[in-house]
């Protein structure tokens, strides 16, 4: 159950996304709306209180990384079915300046901006599986998926 | 404009989050909450959160902040009512909301305030006796 760095299995076989939805961050304000709708969707899947809010916890920082260091960008909510388990799959992403040091990043306490510096390696650490790509000058992606 | 009320229970002020935080919010809180303690000379500040159903590092700064502008005011801050599943989540954000306290309920949150408020008078207290003490010798 450990968060790891790892491609995740998009053309698996027994793996199908069952409902997809796109909200656009561009303000604070909208990130209480990530918030609301990816509880929604826990809560469809059949997520625990503690699940719940790991994965509402979760997005609350990336959503707000989007938005302070991306510029703004989108967020991806897609239900998962792997054979009998359900999941929740959140893919953020900038057009940004994206992560000189994705490493650094990911350390406890580093921050650029005024934070503190927690939310990518605490949101990691909610998430069952974790990936991050990301270019300078391009922008960045974040996906993370929690398990039922 | 949106704001959270700040009530004022006898020596302390309560604030009580309900509704999902954001920045200006926050920044309101922020103003609000130091205004009345200039105003009303309170010593203590209890936070409740209770309604809140996440914690993130955002709203963990908001609350060391306070904390910490009221402790410059002469005031202390008790954060109450944490849910369970938010203080799960929280540890494992890595977030220890270090230098807040933090107490069950809104009751429990009033009586440490006033026991160490207590200790802080009794502290005054007793140094000024010595200070009189010193002065007659």
């Amino acid at each position: 159950m450990k968060p790891q760095i790892r491609s995740l299995p998009l053309n698996g076989v027994q793996m199908t996304m069952q409902k997809t939805e796109t909200i656009n961050i561009q303000s604070s304000g909208d990130v209480v709306l990530v918030r609301q709708a990816v509880r929604l969707l826990a809560v469809e899947i059949g997520f625990g209180l503690v699940d719940q809010t790991k994965i509402v916890t979760a997005a609350s920082e990336l959503a707000r990384n989007t938005l302070d260091y991306g510029g703004g960008g989108t967020v991806k909510l897609e239900t998962l079915q792997e054979g009998r388990r359900r999941g929740l799959r959140l893919t953020f992403e900038d057009r940004g300046p994206g992560i000189p040091d994705i490493e650094l990043a990911l350390k406890d306490g580093f921050t650029t901006g005024s934070g503190l510096g927690m939310g990518l390696s605490g949101a990691k650490r909610l998430a069952n599986e974790f990936e991050i790509q990301s270019a300078v000058g391009e922008g960045t992606r974040v996906i993370i998926v929690r398990w039922k | 404009m949106e704001r959270i009320p700040i009530l004022k229970m006898g020596n302390f002020l309560l604030v009580t989050i309900q509704v999902d935080m954001y920045d200006g919010l926050a920044m309101t809180l922020q103003d609000d909450l130091t205004n009345r303690i200039a105003q009303t000379q309170a010593h203590g500040v209890l936070i409740d959160i209770s309604a809140l159903d996440i914690v993130d590092s955002f709203i963990g700064r908001i609350l060391a902040n306070i904390a910490r502008m009221s402790r410059v005011m002469d005031a202390q801050t008790v954060v109450v009512g944490m849910q369970p599943a938010v203080a799960i989540t929280l540890v494992e954000l890595g977030l220890s909301l270090t230098g807040i306290r933090t107490a069950l309920n809104v009751e429990k949150g009033m009586a440490l305030l006033r026991s160490s408020l207590n200790e802080t008078t009794n502290q005054v207290a007793a140094t000024k006796w010595r200070a009189d003490d010193d002065a007659e010798d």
